[in-house]
């Protein structure tokens, strides 16, 4: 169904097929940026089918393979009972996606909706919007996480919400500011002209066109979930043991550092280049979403 | 029951609250596990974190400027992109996995510095060196893109054309424009320095605050939980400010009215 501001308001029909084409031929460009493309698609296909192609149950214990290094069996050789290290990192990447992805959904979902409704109203509520803001922000980097976890205990769904929370402000940032560089457009004052209701106008008029940031923030955020995810499992507060998360496993090889250490290597090299990857694909992004930026 | 009463739990949380403020002024607000004042543990651990902090900050900066002013330099050679991949392993390196590696290279392997522990200048190397490459990457990395910026425009084409030696124009023309946006930078690293201190303590055994709230999260020792959150906000929030005011002195044209 065809409304009538569909001729009137050019702003609607940014994402054309054609144009998605556009972002994609400038993202590849960059090799860095198809690097972290390839390795986001790896990483996300290991996640979802990785545990159905290993050999060994990432659970199982057995104390007689204890330290055994790496080997044709065990590619990254076995932990402190035993269990296959191979088996236990790709079952980690299913629990560190799960993570990032609860985690940014959730802030992606509250920090769009604050950061939309005080950029495009503005006034007393943005005001008040944006000082709630400033308290989350008042707490470093994964303080705030730490501090959620320290009131709601540690396990999987509430280290969701407390690197969700942690990722609001950043989310509502950027939202707010690509909203209020947008709403001053013909086109929406067109779209409002023509009677069109504020929630239509923010939904059909505004978000599209102020999405690329925060395309690039959700990106990017993926990254830094991961990272304060696997540091709150190594101090022992993320996901708790036997789950095979990537912090969690490097806490209990920290232990044996001198006996095995490759035990702990391979997370670590996990985590490394899941976040590398995360990052060069928003770097590559934000160049491919805003062509004129680039120098 | 007698914890219940003693440290008043057994209260309404508005009571509860007033109780909390009151001891963090007066020093009666006592930690649960060591029954000693909050503020006196903090006051002892923050020193700790303070030294750690600042050699980090240290290396981080003298690292990440110098690495940035060569990349910039010397863009698309050899040493921009030695420098750039460096910044990007420090970005992206879990710095606690850092942490685990440093101690297998230079404790385990090397035997050159103790691997835990808080004494003689040996013991602040490897924290404060594992605390500081994080930043020091996201310093590199601002610094090499503002130094660019900055070397394009005219007036130091107008420098150059004067004749002006080019040490002169960098050091002077160029890295104090270019400095403004990494001074934002070095600023926002304070605070990640503070949470960077928390995985960096616990995996040192630094004696700081960060190991504190660890251990005190671990222990529910909550009066402690409270006021070292709300210790290390508040040191964020004032070096927040204090970048802010060095903009005016960097930056003439910037002034707060």
């Amino acid at each position: 169904m065809t409304s009538p501001g569909d001729s009137l308001a050019g702003g609607e029909s940014r994402w054309s097929g054609s144009q998605v084409k556009a972002v994609w031929r400038r993202l590849i460009r960059s090799k860095t940026a198809l690097l972290g493309f390839v390795i986001v698609v790896i990483y996300i296909l290991l996640a979802v089918f990785g545990p159905f192609l290993v050999r060994h149950d990432p659970f199982l214990q057995n104390l007689s393979l204890s330290y055994s290094p790496p080997s044709s069996t065990h590619f990254f050789g076995c932990d402190e009972y035993g269990r296959d290290i191979f088996s236990r990192i790709l079952h980690g990447a299913r629990v560190s996606l799960y993570i990032q992805v609860g985690a940014v959904a959730l802030s992606l979902a509250i920090g769009l909706i604050l950061g939309a409704l005080g950029g495009y109203f503005g006034g007393i509520l943005d005001e008040v919007l944006m000082r709630v803001i400033d308290i989350l922000l008042a707490f470093p980097g994964m303080l705030l996480s730490l501090a959620i976890v320290a009131i709601l205990g540690p396990s999987l769904n509430n280290l969701i919400i407390a690197t969700g929370i942690n990722s609001i402000p950043g989310f509502a940032r950027i939202t707010r500011g690509s909203v209020i560089s947008v709403r001053e457009n013909d086109y929406v004052t067109a779209a409002r002209t023509i009677g069109e209701t504020h929630f239509s106008i923010i939904l059909r008029y505004v978000l599209p066109n102020a999405i690329s940031p925060i395309i690039v923030q959700t990106t990017m955020r993926m990254a830094t979930v991961l990272l304060t995810a696997a540091g709150l499992g190594f101090l022992g507060l993320g996901v708790q043991p036997p789950s095979p998360e990537w912090g969690t496993m490097l806490s209990a090889a920290r232990v044996y550092l001198r006996s095995a250490p490759f035990v702990a290597i391979f997370p670590g090299v996990a985590i490394m280049i899941v976040v590398l990857g995360f990052n060069f694909l928003g770097d590559g992004l934000q160049d491919a979403l805003n062509p004129r930026l680039k120098g | 029951m007698v914890i219940r009463e003693r440290f008043g739990l057994n209260k309404p949380l508005y009571t509860q609250y007033f109780r909390f403020v009151k001891g963090l002024f007066d020093g009666s607000l006592v930690s649960m596990k060591y029954e000693v004042s909050v503020m006196g543990l903090i006051q002892k651990r923050l020193k700790n974190t303070a030294i750690l902090a600042v050699v980090a900050l240290c290396v981080a900066i003298v690292l990440g400027v110098s690495a940035g002013i060569l990349s910039a330099l010397y863009r698309y050679t050899a040493v921009d992109y030695i420098a750039t991949f460096f910044a990007l392993i420090g970005v992206s390196m879990p710095s606690f996995w850092m942490a685990i590696i440093f101690i297998l290279l230079f404790s385990v392997t090397l035997g050159w510095l103790p691997s835990n522990g808080m004494g003689s200048w040996r013991h602040v190397v490897m924290p404060s060196l594992v605390l500081g490459l994080g930043s020091a990457g996201i310093i590199a990395r601002m610094t090499r893109s503002s130094m660019m910026t900055v070397l394009k425009q005219d007036y130091i084409t107008t420098a150059h054309s004067k004749g002006l030696p080019e040490r002169t124009v960098i050091y002077k023309h160029a890295l104090r424009n270019a400095m403004i946006p990494t001074v934002t930078v070095v600023g926002l690293q304070v605070g990640y320095l503070l949470t960077g201190a928390v995985l960096t303590e616990s995996v040192f055994a630094w004696p700081g605050v960060g190991r504190l709230l660890v251990d005190a999260i671990l222990g529910r020792d909550y009066p402690v939980v409270q006021a070292t959150l709300l210790i290390i906000a508040l040191v964020f929030v004032v070096a927040n400010l204090f970048v802010d005011l060095l903009y005016a002195l960097l930056d003439p044209r910037i002034r707060y009215d």
